[in-house]
């Protein structure tokens, strides 16, 4: 996932001419109480059902989707979060940030139905990783995706399940999901 | 934000308090990985990692052996009596053939202080210093340092009394550094002759009576008494060194109520440790072997993946 938060910004200089918000505040929350429903719907309920946020901004989007199950269902979803550094493929290809933040699955993930939630879907790989972690902890039911922006240019033959927003980007642009819980505001940015 | 970008690690010596902190931070993410079910992420699959050991070792040797296990790495280890080095082959000759074997990453501990470092000159591939003579034991110090601050919640203000043969330990050397470049005052306490009194010169503060030097101690930590290590004499019998440097339960009443009671094993019970603190309900001992595979684990990522450590984008 493009992870082009403000934290790794570093120097880089965003010119306003070339950014668009493509996602503001309250399209932020309508899409996520959509993805709440659909992930409901989908799976007929809330039984045997978690969410698993992939660090960073995933685990803040899984939380803001607990907390809507739980306005809707009166459920509280067990809920963890996933750090794939362990599990990168591309180790010595791409420059990494060697920062473990940790894997934190305090719920016993067998037989469970598992949303995995990320911010931006790219090529597919955080979410191999993501599986594969995951598939250490044990053998779920089922393994779904939920993406807050879907920005193509997937490398593996991996789709998302739920979908905020379908964002056409060329490959060399860098799509900014910034959550209050981080950054201050809410907003997805392309630039 | 500070990163670990040293191409080896051979002593804590020159390591500032954020690396200290971002090296401990580091481990804490590991530690989960040794509760899991399937203990193992796949990190370093198709890498070898060799540990070379000169000395005799259980707890250091199996602990990197773990940790380099539970990265997926091929761990290899080559001790000196069951090695060319019986036959006289020189450190530079193996080393020579170790490289031609293309580690990942090389573990060594040796008798000699500065061997991992004559060996990092050499090598291409990090090189870890697993112990090296009376110089520096780093990852001991910072499982050390990890189980200090998973129990108090800091470093930063307490009072850490080190107890024991000061002169011969490279664990005593690796802790003052870590534990005063972390904030805390340290006392090292043993017979005049295992005090060096150049150890002030690392701001530590010394003692050769145990009580005075408990007093009021949040940690306590017991180095074991090298008999290998002692033929010069340092003092007149085994049972007299035991009679005023053990730790007893009535030499620990002096200490904090709450004190911490750590050794880096093997420890000779009934000469530095008494068995009921060893085995008493403020001993940490093995918490200590259970924080040393994390503490290694996290050493092994951050050393092989180091360069690649700038910024993240998939």
């Amino acid at each position: 996932m493009e992870r082009q938060g403000g934290l790794f910004l570093f120097g880089d200089t965003m010119s306003s001419t070339s950014t668009r918000v493509v996602l503001d505040r309250e399209a932020i929350r309508r899409a996520l109480t959509r993805i709440a429903h659909e992930i409901l719907e989908k799976n007929h309920g809330a039984d045997n059902l978690a969410l698993v946020g992939i660090h960073t901004r995933g685990v803040d989007l899984a939380q803001r989707l607990v907390a809507k199950i739980a306005e809707d269902e009166g459920v509280r979803l067990p809920s963890g979060e996933i750090d794939i550094t362990l599990y990168r493929d591309d180790a010595g290809i791409k420059r990494t940030r060697a920062e473990v933040r940790g894997t934190n699955i305090l719920f016993d993930v067998e037989e469970m139905r598992i949303v995995l939630v990320d911010d931006v879907f790219f090529t597919g790989r955080t979410i191999r990783a993501a599986m594969d972690a995951l598939i250490d902890f044990g053998r779920p039911r089922s393994i779904q995706l939920a993406v807050l922006v879907d920005r193509g240019h997937r490398e593996l033959p991996i789709r998302p399940d739920y979908v905020g927003k379908n964002v056409p980007t060329a490959r060399t642009e860098h799509v900014h999901v910034r959550l209050v819980e981080r950054d201050g505001v809410d907003e997805v940015v392309i630039g | 934000m500070q990163m670990f970008t040293q191409p080896h690690f051979l002593g804590l010596e020159g390591l500032t308090k954020d690396e200290l902190l971002f090296l401990l931070d580091t481990a804490e993410s590991f530690r989960e990985i040794s509760e899991r079910e399937v203990k193992k992420v796949p990190t370093l699959r198709g890498k070898t990692v060799i540990n070379l050991f000169y000395e005799s070792s259980t707890r250091t040797r199996t602990s990197f052996e773990i940790a380099a296990k539970r990265l997926s790495a091929d761990a290899v280890n080559i001790t000196a009596a069951a090695s060319s080095v019986t036959k006289g082959e020189t450190l530079l000759d193996t080393t020579r053939n170790l490289i031609a074997m293309r580690p990942a990453a090389i573990v060594i501990r040796h008798p000699s202080s500065g061997a991992p470092h004559f060996v990092a000159r050499l090598v291409d591939c990090p090189v870890i210093n697993a112990g090296d003579g009376t110089h520096e034991h780093p990852t001991q110090a910072l499982l050390d340092m990890h189980t200090i601050r998973e129990r108090k919640g800091k470093i930063a203000g307490l009072t850490v009394a080190i107890v024991g043969d000061i002169l011969h330990s490279r664990v005593a050397r690796s802790n003052v550094l870590a534990l005063t470049t972390l904030g805390a005052t340290v006392r090292l306490v043993g017979p005049r002759t295992l005090l060096p009194p150049e150890c002030r010169t690392f701001g530590a503060e010394l003692y050769t009576d145990l009580r005075a030097g408990l007093a009021g101690a949040d940690v306590v930590m017991a180095l074991r008494l090298q008999q290998e290590r002692q033929a010069r004499n340092f003092f007149p019998s085994v049972e007299e060194y035991a009679r005023r440097f053990c730790l007893t339960p009535a030499a620990l009443a002096e200490a904090k109520p709450d004190v911490l009671i750590m050794h880096p094993g093997p420890m000779n019970r009934g000469i530095e440790i008494d068995s009921r603190v060893a085995d008493g309900p403020y001993s940490v001992i093995l918490d200590q072997v259970t924080n040393g595979v994390a503490v290694r684990m996290a050493i092994l990522f951050l050393l092989t993946t180091r360069g690649k450590a700038v910024r993240e984008e998939e």
